[in-house]
């Protein structure tokens, strides 16, 4: 068995393994699955007619729709992190140390199950929004770059949040650091145009990550050209991914006794 | 079966290990040969499970070099983890998995196939008698139950050798015992067995050879025999009636260390039946009256106490649980 071959084995029985663990406690899943959801039901049932004013010349849902669905993949990344934690703090993370089998199988198995997850719940949440009255523009291609753009974003995050969750001392100080990647679209141009905002947070909103995201897919979805805005949006998930996989590695590969 | 030629299973030369400052192996040396059963005995703190998981490829030395099955820990670890298997002190089972799960969990990783995994999962499930718990939680076991899980899951790829640290402690008797029953027919099966424990019996019944451990260092290793020849031999003890009858056993006895206090006379005596029968015959005969009579003969205790002396359970035992919690 050649490496490569070995490590997808061993991968797939770790993804088993976690799949077995999201089914027999589905809360954790059941809540970042829903919580988009809420939030649509939220700033389009609740706000939306006051929100809607600020957006100019636009239906409000058609404006936050992408919003959500990048809030969606920031939201499920705490689920990884959490996983990854408490899986730490069992007795047979040790047993798996000293077993012949791939070093990172463990993490990529927490990696695509935490996909998967994330990948459902922004699936739904687009049904939601359609269900709402979502009408995006998007041919073939329009909806074939979001999706690879979101499927690319989610896999940055979660190995990022994997990374996060290695570092926490325990299972709540896992639950406290995606707080921040959450919260981050608010300060985006997620649920109201950056230009509405205080002159700092402002600068803030238009330089940070997600805003560009949120504009690619805005625009992908309404069938425009969304070149630059998506050449920096992959560039900034290549380097998050990048940085997340290295340090998520080194954490776990980490001499326990050091 | 097939005669395997004798061989070396685990070679340890100059083994170190420092936490910080604490010097937890400070040179550690023993041979364990195939198919035998090696015993680290040692109080709380002197280092066994640094040594379990320094060997079982857990974590890395400082100095020194350790061979398992032939393999250096730290340039060949897989081939290290190919032929061992272990259990330590802290359950290594996935409590959101059944029983049978984590055996199939295991057969999967080895990558020994559908079918073989689950004839093994079932083979185990029946020689540890968990059919009944097999579709249960592990999180639902109890501490025993876990521990057999544990060792099921270790023998599911039938190491060749395995680590077992302290795998009785917190066990009931009875388990205790089936444990030990297990260590045996392991060991009749060709499998070479290192052991930590802190209880003497344990390491008496069970180990070819005994390293005692403390302070970091191999303070004594032999055979159980070897070891025990190591302190003071056997003695009766007599307690007499009064003074008078003192003086005169010791008269008798002159061999022996007297007591006026308590009134008591401590013999050397190898403690046989024949010897005892003679010695009791000499007080007989001189109208010596005994109030009390008990034998002593030496075991792991003495040596344990004589070799540790009262070193044990010192700051070493806050190190060594950091230790245990860190590798989690």
């Amino acid at each position: 068995m050649t490496p490569i071959s070995q490590a997808m084995a061993d991968s797939a029985t770790m993804l088993r393994r976690n799949l077995r663990h999201a089914l027999r406690y589905p809360s954790l899943s059941v809540s970042s699955i829903i919580t988009p959801i809420l939030f649509l039901l939220l700033f389009v049932g609740v706000f939306g007619k006051a929100l809607g004013k600020g957006v100019g010349g636009v239906d409000y849902i058609d404006y936050v729709t992408p919003g959500i669905i990048l809030m969606a993949v920031a939201s499920g990344c705490m689920s990884p992190s959490v996983a990854v934690a408490v899986d730490m703090t069992e007795g047979v993370i040790a047993r798996f140390r000293t077993m012949p089998i791939a070093r990172s199988s463990l993490l990529t198995g927490h990696v695509v199950g935490s996909m998967m997850q994330t990948l459902i719940s922004l699936v739904l949440s687009v049904l939601a929004a359609v269900a709402m009255g979502y009408r995006p523009d998007a041919g073939l291609g329009g909806w074939l770059g979001a999706a690879g753009l979101m499927v690319l974003l989610t896999f940055a995050l979660t190995w990022f949040a994997v990374a996060l969750g290695l570092l926490a001392k325990g299972p709540e100080g896992a639950s406290n650091s995606p707080l921040l990647i959450q919260f981050l679209p608010f300060l985006g141009s997620a649920i109201v145009p950056p230009d509405s905002m205080p002159a700092g947070v402002r600068w803030f909103a238009e330089y940070q990550p997600f805003t560009p995201m949120i504009e690619a897919l805005r625009k992908l979805l309404m069938g425009q050209p969304a070149g630059h805005d998506a050449a920096v949006s992959v560039a900034w998930c290549v380097g998050v991914a990048v940085v997340g996989y290295l340090w998520s590695k080194r954490l776990f590969n980490r001499d326990p006794s050091r | 079966m097939t005669t395997k030629p004798v061989q070396t299973a685990i070679e340890v030369v100059g083994l170190r290990k420092a936490f910080g400052d604490k010097v937890v192996l400070d040179g550690l040396d023993f041979e364990v040969p195939r198919g035998t059963v090696f015993s680290l005995l040692g109080p709380n703190g002197a280092g066994k499970t640094t040594a379990v998981q320094i060997l079982s490829t857990l974590i890395g030395a400082d100095g020194g070099e350790a061979r398992v099955a032939g393999r250096d820990v730290a340039r060949d670890p897989d081939g290290v983890r190919r032929a061992i298997g272990v259990t330590g002190q802290y359950s290594a089972v996935d409590g959101l998995l059944t029983g049978r799960e984590n055996l199939i969990l295991m057969a999967d990783l080895y990558r020994l196939g559908r079918a073989e995994g689950r004839r093994r999962a079932d083979a185990l499930l029946e020689r540890f008698d968990l059919v009944e718990a097999a579709g249960k939680l592990a999180s639902t076991y109890s501490g025993g139950m876990r521990r057999k899980l544990d060792i099921a899951m270790t023998l599911v790829a039938e190491p060749q050798i395995i680590f077992l640290d302290e795998p009785t402690t917190g066990l009931d008797p009875r388990s205790r015992r089936a444990m030990w029953e297990m260590v045996r027919s392991l060991v009749a099966g060709g499998v070479t067995i290192f052991l930590t424990t802190q209880y003497l019996d344990e390491a008496d019944r069970l180990a070819d050879r005994i390293g005692v451990l403390n302070g970091g260092r191999l303070v004594a290793e032999g055979t159980s025999e070897q070891l025990k020849r190591m302190v003071p031999g056997g003695h009766v003890v007599l307690r007499l009636a009064g003074p008078d009858g003192l003086d005169a056993a010791a008269r008798v006895l002159p061999a022996s260390a007297r007591d006026d206090e308590a009134l008591t006379l401590q013999v050397p005596s190898d403690g046989g039946v024949r010897s005892l029968r003679a010695l009791l015959g000499r007080l007989e005969d001189e109208a010596i009256e005994v109030e009390e009579f008990s034998v002593h003969t030496p075991d792991l205790d003495d040596v344990f106490l004589a070799l540790t002396g009262d070193t044990a359970g010192d700051a070493g035992d806050q190190q060594d649980d950091e230790r245990k919690a860190a590798s989690r």
